[in-house]
């Protein structure tokens, strides 16, 4: 039996080291190929190292307006984050209790992540096109006059990302208040706290870990959204769906630059992220061990 | 004497009537659901109310440069065009069947993949820092882009990649093989890519939570490694099995990009219905394919929420 045990061990860890390769591999020879030289083309072998690719991405060499992108879907995704980790705190928190409405609301937010991004898009849109036509004709003249569409990175855009962050959010919210001792938010009442005392005093430096747990998925999830984006965004694009654009028309390391480069991106918020809660648990295991003795 | 934690900060009476007033408003839910309210706001205005728009436009009527707002069944006639006449062969139900394929297949692949590796994690790494970090080792692309996970197979898979470089050197293949990129199978290979993490996430949290000592229970009767998969292991994990199966089915059905990029523009799929019609800017029959890649998810999610119910899982 233990011999058995043993063969199954070594068949999985090949399965998952197998797997693991799967995941990394394809992203790693990207990585190696967007150093290709400048007489370089889209596979194997490497005409020599540089980084002629990367330069020509950021001067904007023959591809469409790459910085713009850049930038909007950085500024996107900060604002999705943050909105992520407010609103999913707050629903978590309502969560915990009853309230009218929220078997709804869980199956509302279910289906917005089950729902596909094409039809939630497809719906935006048409949401911001009927808006558009009845501002541009009922809406008053200081407002008509002039008027072209509500539609922008900011609204409908905002929104389209919402409901693919939130879910997840919420879901991270949901597995961090199932652990959650109640008994410390208990303590803290019989020693005389406000609500608002025991959540900025208790509850949030506890679950804060986790909170930055949701801010991750916030971004990255925003950052490298494509489908819902496609039909939101109004005039300007995010940098996914340009680097989506890109994959029919460009032959060129150019796009293994850019991949690069928003890859760079993710992992750098991912290792912040990481980072931060690895410290932050570590300052919680120092000051849980104070509290006994406190 | 413990009420006064922060005496400066509160007005001496004010504390009996706040908790009070709170007290009372809670007896409804007030404050649920107003931490709940913004939240709901967002849904209601970019998920439920555009999902209403769109089974409204899909009865309207439209022309060359807009919609027009009156009843009609063009939309829905349209696009089940020829399928009354030459059933089953209409371009509607030939693509949905081309989905489906690619759904069971898919969901095949990362079920099995997904299942090993979860099993792996959860029953054979020891060490709880050694899984959470094992763990986020599978997690970490799911955070980067698609799109650029997809584009890295253009290297390998390419008619001059990497497995057509060492196949033709290694005279397996006397010339390059062309059914390896922009097919139905680096469609299928991508999707496997992209979404095993869908399975192995909930599979993962199903297998934590089943009681060890059911297991050592199982092996003191004399069950043996397959037994207690099959009796043990497989029916505790249903509903991550469920839900993950869930994630990967509906992906797929609504999937365009990967088929675009992966597919060289050439696979139909029932999301690229909609997306075409999109593209066209006819925007009512966009709206009736989305109502009917809709019907098509949930009617799959109603079949598998009847193996387990969701909510009670989570």
């Amino acid at each position: 039996m233990n011999e058995k045990r043993g063969l199954a061990f070594y068949l999985l860890a090949l399965v998952f080291a197998l797997y693991v390769l799967f995941l990394y591999g394809p992203m790693f020879v990207i990585f190696v190929l967007s150093f290709q030289g400048p007489t370089g083309g889209l596979t194997f072998p490497m005409n020599g190292a540089s980084l002629h690719w990367f330069e020509r991405l950021w001067h904007g060499g023959g591809i469409v307006d790459i910085t713009g992108a850049f930038k909007r879907s950085l500024g996107l995704g900060l604002v999705v984050m943050v909105l992520t980790v407010l609103l999913s705190l707050m629903a978590g928190l309502a969560f915990r209790k009853k309230f009218v409405g929220d078997g709804a609301l869980f199956y509302i937010t279910i289906a917005s992540l089950i729902v596909p991004s094409i039809v939630t898009s497809l719906g935006i849109a048409l949401e911001f096109r009927v808006l558009d036509d009845i501002l541009k004709n009922y809406g008053p003249a200081w407002l008509s006059d002039g008027y072209t569409t509500a539609m922008g990175n900011y609204t409908s855009g905002l929104g389209a990302h919402l409901t693919w962050t939130l879910p997840f959010g919420l879901l991270v919210m949901f597995a961090i208040f199932n652990r959650f001792d109640g008994r410390f938010e208990e303590a803290a009442r019989d020693l005389g706290a406000t609500p608002w005392q025991t959540l900025q005093h208790v509850v949030l430096p506890i679950i804060l870990p986790s909170l930055v747990g949701v801010g991750l998925f916030g971004f990255t999830l925003s950052w490298d959204e494509i489908a819902r984006s496609s039909q939101t965004m109004g005039e300007h694009n995010t940098l996914p769906m340009e680097l989506q654009a890109l994959t029919t028309t460009v032959t060129t390391p150019d796009i293994y630059a850019l991949g690069t480069s928003t890859t760079a991106v993710s992992f750098a918020v991912i290792a912040m992220a990481l980072f931060a809660i690895g410290q932050l648990q570590r300052r919680q295991a120092a000051f849980g061990s104070d509290a006994g003795a406190a | 004497m413990s009420v006064s934690v922060a005496p400066s900060t509160l007005p001496s009476v004010a504390p009996a009537t706040r908790f009070a007033s709170r007290a009372a408003l809670d007896r409804f839910g007030a404050s649920g659901w107003l931490q709940a309210l913004p939240i709901g706001i967002v849904f209601g205005l970019f998920f439920v109310l555009p999902l209403i728009f769109v089974v409204i436009v899909s009865f309207w009527d439209y022309n060359d440069y807009q919609m027009l707002p009156t009843f009609t069944w063009r939309s829905y006639t349209e696009s089940f065009e020829g399928c009354l006449t030459n059933f089953p062969d209409c371009t509607i139900i030939k693509t949905y069947g081309s989905t489906l394929k690619f759904c069971a297949i898919v969901w095949a692949f990362t079920l099995v993949l997904g299942f090993s590796i979860a099993y792996f994690l959860a029953f054979h790494i020891r060490s709880t820092t050694m899984q959470m970090v094992l763990f986020l080792v599978c997690t970490i692309p799911f955070w980067t882009s698609n799109v650029i996970r997809m584009i890295s197979w253009i290297p390998l898979l390419g008619r001059n990649g990497l497995v057509n470089q060492a196949l033709v050197s290694t005279h397996i293949v006397s010339q390059p093989l062309e059914w390896l990129l922009y097919s139905q199978f680096s469609v299928a290979l991508a999707f496997v890519h992209l979404f095993t993490f869908f399975m192995v996430a909930p599979i993962f949290n199903s297998m934590m939570r089943i009681d060890r000592q059911l297991m050592e229970a199982a092996y003191d009767a004399g069950a043996n490694g397959f037994q207690m998969l099959t009796n043990v292991v497989i029916p505790l994990c249903k509903p991550g099995i469920a839900i993950g199966s869930i994630f990967v089915v509906t992906i797929v059905m609504g999937d365009f990009i990967t088929f675009d990029v992966m597919g060289g523009e050439q696979i139909a799929s029932a999301g690229k219905l909609v997306e075409t019609r999109l593209q066209a800017l006819q925007f009512p029959p966009a709206a009736a394919n989305a109502v009917i890649l809709l019907g098509a998810t949930m009617l799959i999610i109603g079949v598998l929420n009847r193996v387990v119910d969701i909510r009670k899982e989570l």
